[in-house]
């Protein structure tokens, strides 16, 4: 996973709430079985229609997606992170996700921000106003600033060190081998195996 | 201060605590298929890491089989599901092709296999995970990392969600199933209600519902966004399991048994949110717009926008109302559907075939009707009973185990503009085919429907 610590950059703004991860990534995309090539599917079926937000040349190389509420919510599919990450995209901010979504997230190095709803309308109109706009995400400091805009957001420690850092959670993980073999010693002998 | 079930549940699989970090948790079992688990399987490869525990994970192909005979036509499908049987070889999980008597949906087999017990973690990379919680497990849906890690190391980092109790008070009344029950919960909390928690269902009517009714519940938290949802063992999961293949035997049963029982809330334990919803007043529902939350009484009508307070579900509503190609006002018993589909993991169990079955016998249906059960063993099961009859004879099409129209990765699809009445669990733009139109049901209301062509409870009939 990469390393996130401070992201500057354009954004688009996403006046839809509930946007499901079906619509992120439609399911035709998920037969693939390779990490990459999500970006052509990112929002394929809205990407459609011409006056669809990421059709217009002034959004080009945005980086971050300012959205309505409930990003991310439905299917577990991590591909709908790595579709945003593979079209360009850092940064995520909105005033709710969907809980796996907003997991899958953090795992690549995508950052889900949680800002309020009025927040998320002012950083909107101000992308809409002009597409120039810039937005700074700062994750040492969990603050997001554009303009005279200065908005804190939460985000734990131990996932912020991580991202922070771009630690890889397997190998983190493993370092508690021994507790996982010592709490494997003590399970129930009735659990059920699959063979 | 007493504890609620799933902190329970969750403190029992605790392999390591610190503070300011999440919990390192133990996970049970580990259910995978074809579409979330290839770059999983290359990412353990590249850094040269094993399966951990492959004794504790099962494999099936799902999403992608088509549900008539034969091969898969599909090349980008056939490779998906041909990477899956070489990583289960490579890394000896077992598997169940397609074909193979207990292949079926995912959330359908572990259950039927007796895998699903009380108590348990279970996970996979597939949202609908909650299913299991049926049986009083922690199970979750997970994102291709997370399978990557779990494989590595059986265990997961995960913050323990927050409890929320869903205290269903009274009964359902006659006619009125366990699909009408949980699409009623997600319209009254919305497709948010449930973030971050847990939620377990409780009260008279949820004890009263059968195994299979409780998965249907347990199987829709996600589209109330909650992390997981469950429901205390009892007599009816204990009678359930019994003599399941993976099921404890002998002294072990007594012993799971008398463990189980203690798989309850405590009377003193607080949760973090508690809601009521009263079972007496429920009547048949179904959705009308694109999000499950988006839902209502099939005997009202589709609502104008204006109802909404809030500016963002009005703004929703008003472009859910043109997907859907609905006119505000409309009773919803007006309109017409092209396709109805029985199945999924939501209502592909044998009950809900028998509970379409018992509308169908007698009658013909005038829509293109898909019969799909959950699994091979589910339709075993049904044609021994003779259900597929009973289809063929209405003019229903009875297929093979399957995904299939609960999303457009398989032959089974919506054309644009096209109109299902389906028992699947989400109704998103494009879900069952692009411009697909879905309207979510019951198996019993889904019957009705395909024999007047228009949304119908079975008492209209
Ligand atoms: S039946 Fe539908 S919801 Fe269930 S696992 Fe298959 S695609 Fe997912």
């Amino acid at each position: 996973m990469d390393a996130f610590t401070t992201h500057t950059g354009r954004a688009v703004p996403l006046r839809r709430s509930n946007v499901d991860t079906d619509q992120i990534i439609p399911a035709v995309w998920l037969k693939q079985v390779s990490r990459t090539g999500f970006e052509k599917g990112l929002f394929a079926a809205w990407r459609e229609d011409p006056s669809f937000v990421l059709n217009d040349p002034a959004y080009e190389g945005a980086s971050i997606l300012v959205s309505g509420p409930d990003f991310g919510t439905g299917s577990s599919r991590e591909h709908a992170v790595w579709a945003l990450q593979q079209y360009g995209f850092r940064v995520v901010i909105a005033s709710r996700f969907g809980d796996i979504f907003r997991n899958n997230s953090t795992k690549m190095g995508l950052l889900p921000v949680v800002l309020p709803e009025d927040v998320v309308k002012r950083l909107q109109d101000a992308a809409e106003a002009d597409p120039k706009t810039e937005i700074t995400v700062d994750l040492v400091e969990r603050q997001v600033r554009s303009g005279d805009l200065v908005a804190s957001f939460e985000i734990d420690d131990y996932t912020r060190w991580r991202l922070l850092e771009g630690l890889d959670d397997i190998g983190l993980t493993l370092r508690h081998a021994d507790a996982i073999e010592e709490y494997e010693n003590g399970r129930q002998p009735w659990l059920p195996t699959t063979v | 201060m007493g504890r609620t079930l799933a902190e329970k549940v969750w403190e029992q699989h605790v392999v390591r605590r610190a503070e300011g970090e999440p919990d390192l948790l133990y996970i049970d079992l580990h259910l995978i298929h074809e579409v979330t688990s290839p770059q999983a399987f290359d990412g353990l490869r590249m850094a040269g890491r094993t399966v951990r525990r492959p004794e504790l994970t099962i494999a099936t192909e799902d999403h992608n089989v088509p549900t008539v005979l034969g091969p898969i036509s599909d090349p980008v499908s056939r490779t998906q599901v041909e990477t899956l049987r070489k990583n289960a070889a490579e890394f000896g999980i077992r598997l169940h092709p397609m074909g193979d008597a207990g292949q079926g949906v995912v959330h359908i087999i572990g259950p039927q296999f007796g895998l699903t017990q009380p108590g348990m973690t279970i996970v996979c990379g597939d949202s609908h995970t909650s299913t299991h919680g049926a049986f009083g497990a922690i199970a979750f849906g997970i994102g291709t990392s997370e399978v990557e890690h779990v494989l590595a190391t059986q265990t997961l980092p995960a913050y323990r969600p927050k409890t929320m109790a869903i205290e269903v008070k009274g009964e359902l009344p006659v006619g009125v199933t366990a699909k009408d029950l949980i699409l009623a919960i997600i319209a009254k909390i919305g497709t948010g209600g449930g973030q971050g928690h847990i939620v377990e269902y409780r009260g008279e009517a949820v004890r009263k519902l059968s195994m299979e009714g409780r998965m249907t519940v347990c199987n829709m938290s996600i589209e109330a966004g909650a992390r997981a949802g469950l429901i205390a063992p009892d007599e009816t999961t204990f009678e359930y399991l019994r003599g399941r293949p993976h099921a404890p035997s002998g002294e072990d049963w007594d012993r799971a048994v008398d463990y189980w029982k203690t798989l309850r809330t405590d009377d003193d334990a607080v949760f973090d949110k508690v809601v009521e919803i009263d079972a007496a007043t429920l009547t048949p529902f179904v959705t009308w717009g694109t999000n499950p939350g988006q839902g209502a009484p099939l005997g009202s009508a589709v609502p104008s926008p204006e109802q909404f307070a809030d500016p963002v579900e009005r703004s929703a509503a008003e472009r859910a109302l043109e997907y859907m190609g609905l006119t505000a006002g409309t009773p919803l018993r007006d309109i017409q559907v092209d396709t109805v589909f029985v199945g999924s993991c939501t209502n592909g169990r044998i009950e809900d075939l028998r509970a379409a079955a018992e509308i169908l016998r007698g009658r013909k249906v005038v829509t293109r009707t898909l019969i799909v059960p959950g699994s091979m063993g589910v339709k075993k099961a049904a044609e021994e009973e003779g259900l597929h009859e009973v289809f063929k004879a209405a003019g229903a099409e009875w297929r093979e185990a399957g995904c299939s129209m609960c999303l457009g990765m398989n032959p089974d699809t919506l054309k644009p503009g096209e109109r299902s009445a389906s028992t699947s669990n989400r109704n998103f733009e494009g879900r069952q085919g692009k411009g697909g139109r879905t309207h979510l049901v019951s198996p019993q209301v889904a019957a009705a429907t395909a024999v007047t062509g228009r949304l119908t409870a079975p008492a209209d009939l």
